[in-house]
C-alpha cells in the first residue's frame, strides 16, 4: 500500500482551517480525504469509513466522544482500535502547541503517519498566525474608524481644524499614557452622552 | 483578593490557541511556576481557590490555570508535557496505569480535591412518564431507577427507541455512577438505553434539544438543567455511594519524582485551599470568582446554592438538601485512598473495559499515591488503606452491598447486572 491510499478523517469545525489540511493532503498526494465539521453521527462515519489517520482539532470537545466511541467498540465484533500517535515526542508536543491531535489506527507504520502530522502543525500554525493579522488589522481598522469620528466631533464642537484636533487627542494620549483610540473613544462616548 | 503571580486572566479561554511549554529552570527543581490544566466544574474548586487566593503564593508557587475542553485534552496536554499537574477525574489515573484509552501514558494522583458534586438528571419529558407508571412524590434514588425501569420495559413493548443518555467521559465517576443507578433498578446500561458522551457545559442544551433524556454530570450543570425547566434531578452522588472517589490532581511519575519539594509545597497549598473552601463563610466569595467567564462561566447564584447543597430538582421549586453535597477537606475527603482505586477497577471490570488480574490490580492500585500525601502533610486516616467500603453507617452503596478490596472478583461477579463477559475471565484467574 502506497501512503497515497491512507484513508484520512478530518473532523474540525472550522471550515476554512479544514479545507486547509484537505489540500495540504491532496497537494501530498492523499486522494481518500474526508472532511467534517460536526460530531453528529461521527460513529458511524469511523464505522463505515474504517479511517487510518483521524485528524481532530483540539479546541473541538468531541475528542471526549471519539475516546467512549474507541472504547465502546472493544466489546463488539469489530473493535476500531485507534490511538494518539506517538512517533516522536518532539513533533507531538509541536502538534498540541499548535492545538491539533492525530489518533491513527493500530498497526500503522508511523513513518507514514509522521509527514501527514507534520503538514497538519504547520498549516494549523499557518492559520493561527493569519487569524491573529487578521484580527489585528480588523482592530486597527475599528481604531482608524473611531480616531475620525473623535476628530469629527471635536471639529464641530470646538470650531479645531482636523489637525488640531488629531494633535489634542495625540497630546492627550500622550499625558495621560494611553492610546489615542482610547481617549478618541471617549470623545465618542461622551459626545454621545452629551448630545 | 489575590497575590498569586499570575492573574486570573491567565485561565486561557481558547485551549487550542497556541501554548508555550513553561520555561525549565537549570536549578534543583526547575521554575515554581506549575501549568495546571482543569476542566469548567465547581470540584475544582480547590486549584482554583489555591492559585487565587494565595495559598499557592504562600508557598513560594505560582499556578498558571488553563481551562481546557475535554478530558482527553487534559490526559494528552500532561502527557505531553504542556501540563505539570491536571484536574482530572478520578478513573483517569486509574485508567492510564492499566494501559486503558488512546494514549495511556503514566499518570498518578497524590491528592483528591474532595467529594460530592454529581447527580443525575433525566429530561422532563421522561421524568412525566415515571409520574404516569407510578413514581410516587418524594421517591428517593432507588425507587426512581426501578420505576425507570418499568417505564423502558413499556417503551420497548411499545416498539420505542431506548432512551439515550448522556455522561462525561469512558473512564469517569459518571459513567460508573451513571451505570451503578440504572443497574441498582435492574436496567442494563449497555442493553436497555444508549450510553454516549457530551461535555459538561452543553448537558443542559443537549437536554433541551431533545439530543439525550438524561444525563449524570457534575455540578453546577445538572442545576442549571432543573432550573431551565428541561430536567428533574433523581439522584445524588451521595444517595448512590456518599464516598464515592470523584476528581484528583494528576501528574507524571517520573515529574513528581524528581520535582518531590514541589510537590509537597503543592499539596501543602491545596491542603490549606482546601480547608478554606470547606468553611461556608467562604462560599460567597468562592462562587463569585468561580462563576466568572473565565473558571465555570455559570450564574453565580446556581454556584451558590450548589455549594450549600440546596437543589432546584425541577423548575417548580421542588426542593432538596443535601448538606454535604461538597466535601473539600473534612474527613480526610483528599486522602488518595488506595481502596477507591480498587473500587475504580472493579467498575472497569463488571463493565467489561478491563480483564481481573492480580498485576492489573497492582497497576491500578499504583495510580494512587497516598505516600506523597502523608510525606508532605505529615496526616491521613487512622484506618487502613485497603479498607472495606460501604460498611459504615451514612456510608452505603445504594443497592446495600459492601466493596472487600481483597476479594475484587468475588464482588463483581455478584451483581446481578453487569457486562456478560465478565464472568468467565473472574472465575479463569480468581
Amino acid at each position: 500500500m502506497r501512503h497515497a491510499d491512507l484513508t484520512i478523517l478530518v473532523i474540525d469545525e472550522n471550515a476554512i482551517r479544514s479545507s486547509i489540511i484537505e489540500e495540504g493532503l491532496r497537494e501530498a498526494g492523499h486522494l481518500k480525504v474526508t472532511v467534517i465539521h460536526e460530531m453528529n453521527g461521527v460513529a458511524r462515519i469511523i464505522e463505515t469509513l474504517k479511517p487510518d489517520v483521524i485528524i481532530i482539532d483540539l479546541e473541538n470537545p468531541g475528542r471526549d466522544m471519539m475516546e467512549h466511541l474507541f472504547q465502546l467498540t472493544r466489546t463488539v465484533s469489530r473493535p476500531i482500535a485507534m490511538f494518539v500517535d506517538r512517533s516522536d515526542t518532539a513533533s507531538i508536543e509541536a502538534a498540541v502547541d499548535a492545538g491539533v491531535s492525530a489518533y491513527i489506527v493500530d498497526g500503522l507504520r508511523k513513518e507514514r503517519v509522521k509527514p501527514i502530522l507534520d503538514m497538519a502543525v504547520s498549516r494549523f500554525n499557518a492559520f493561527s498566525r493569519l487569524q491573529r493579522e487578521l484580527a489585528e488589522a480588523r482592530s486597527a481598522l475599528e481604531e482608524r474608524k473611531v480616531v475620525e469620528r473623535a476628530k469629527g466631533i471635536m471639529m464641530k464642537m470646538r470650531g479645531l481644524s482636523e489637525e488640531e484636533a488629531f494633535t489634542l487627542l495625540r497630546q492627550t494620549a500622550m499625558n495621560e499614557k494611553k492610546k489615542i483610540a482610547d481617549i478618541a473613544q471617549s470623545v465618542v462616548t461622551a459626545a454621545g452622552l452629551l448630545t | 483578593m489575590t497575590t498569586t503571580l499570575i492573574s486570573p486572566g491567565a485561565a486561557s479561554a481558547a485551549p487550542g490557541a497556541a501554548l508555550v511549554a513553561p520555561a525549565r529552570g537549570a536549578k534543583s527543581e526547575g521554575a515554581r511556576v506549575l501549568r495546571a490544566g482543569f476542566i469548567p466544574l465547581v470540584d475544582a474548586s480547590v486549584l482554583i481557590a489555591a492559585a487565587e487566593f494565595g495559598f499557592a503564593a504562600r508557598e513560594g508557587l505560582a499556578l498558571d490555570l488553563v481551562r481546557d475542553v475535554s478530558w482527553a485534552n487534559v490526559r494528552d496536554r500532561l502527557a505531553f508535557r504542556q501540563f505539570d499537574i491536571a484536574h482530572m477525574l478520578s478513573p483517569m489515573p486509574v485508567a492510564s496505569m492499566l494501559g486503558l484509552g488512546s494514549n495511556p501514558s503514566p499518570t498518578i494522583t497524590p491528592f483528591s480535591l474532595g467529594r460530592g458534586g454529581n447527580a443525575i438528571t433525566l429530561s422532563t419529558r421522561l421524568f412525566a412518564r415515571m409520574r404516569d407508571a407510578g413514581a410516587p412524590e418524594g421517591a428517593d434514588a432507588l425507587a426512581h431507577a426501578r420505576v425507570l425501569r418499568r417505564v423502558l420495559d413499556g417503551m420497548r413493548d411499545a416498539g420505542e427507541a431506548p432512551p439515550t443518555f448522556g455522561m462525561t467521559y469512558p473512564f469517569s465517576s459518571h459513567n460508573y455512577e451513571f451505570r451503578y443507578w440504572l443497574a441498582a433498578g435492574g436496567i442494563d446500561p449497555d442493553r436497555d438505553v444508549k450510553l454516549v458522551v457530551v461535555p459538561p457545559p452543553l448537558t443542559s442544551d443537549a437536554l433541551a434539544a431533545g439530543a439525550i433524556d438524561g444525563f449524570c454530570v457534575g455540578a453546577p450543570w445538572n442545576m442549571v438543567a432543573s432550573e431551565r425547566g428541561v430536567g428533574r434531578i433523581v439522584a445524588a452522588k451521595q444517595d448512590i455511594w456518599p464516598s464515592a472517589p470523584e476528581k484528583v490532581i494528576g501528574m507524571r511519575p517520573d515529574w513528581a519524582e524528581s520535582h518531590s519539594e514541589t510537590v509537597s509545597r503543592l499539596l501543602v497549598a491545596l491542603d490549606a485551599a482546601a480547608r478554606w473552601c470547606d468553611r461556608g463563610e467562604n462560599h460567597d466569595e468562592l462562587a463569585t470568582l468561580l462563576a466568572q467567564p473565565n473558571y465555570i462561566a455559570a450564574p453565580v447564584d446556581i454556584i451558590r446554592r450548589v455549594l450549600a447543597g440546596e437543589f432546584s430538582l425541577d423548575d417548580t421549586g421542588e426542593r432538596r438538601v443535601i448538606p454535604d453535597y461538597f466535601t473539600f477537606h473534612g474527613g480526610f475527603a483528599n486522602y488518595p485512598r488506595p481502596s477507591h482505586a480498587l473500587w475504580t477497577y472493579s467498575q472497569m471490570l463488571r463493565w467489561g473495559q478491563a480483564e481481573w488480574s492480580p498485576v492489573l490490580a497492582e497497576k491500578a492500585l499504583s495510580a494512587y499515591r497516598p505516600d506523597l500525601y502523608r510525606a508532605a502533610l505529615g496526616t491521613g486516616p487512622a484506618d487502613a488503606d485497603l479498607r472495606a467500603e460501604g460498611t459504615s453507617f451514612g456510608d452505603r452503596f445504594m443497592d446495600g452491598f459492601t466493596f472487600d478490596p481483597q476479594a475484587v472478583p468475588d464482588y463483581v461477579a455478584a451483581f446481578p447486572v453487569r457486562y456478560e463477559q465478565v464472568a468467565g475471565s473472574l472465575s479463569d484467574d480468581a
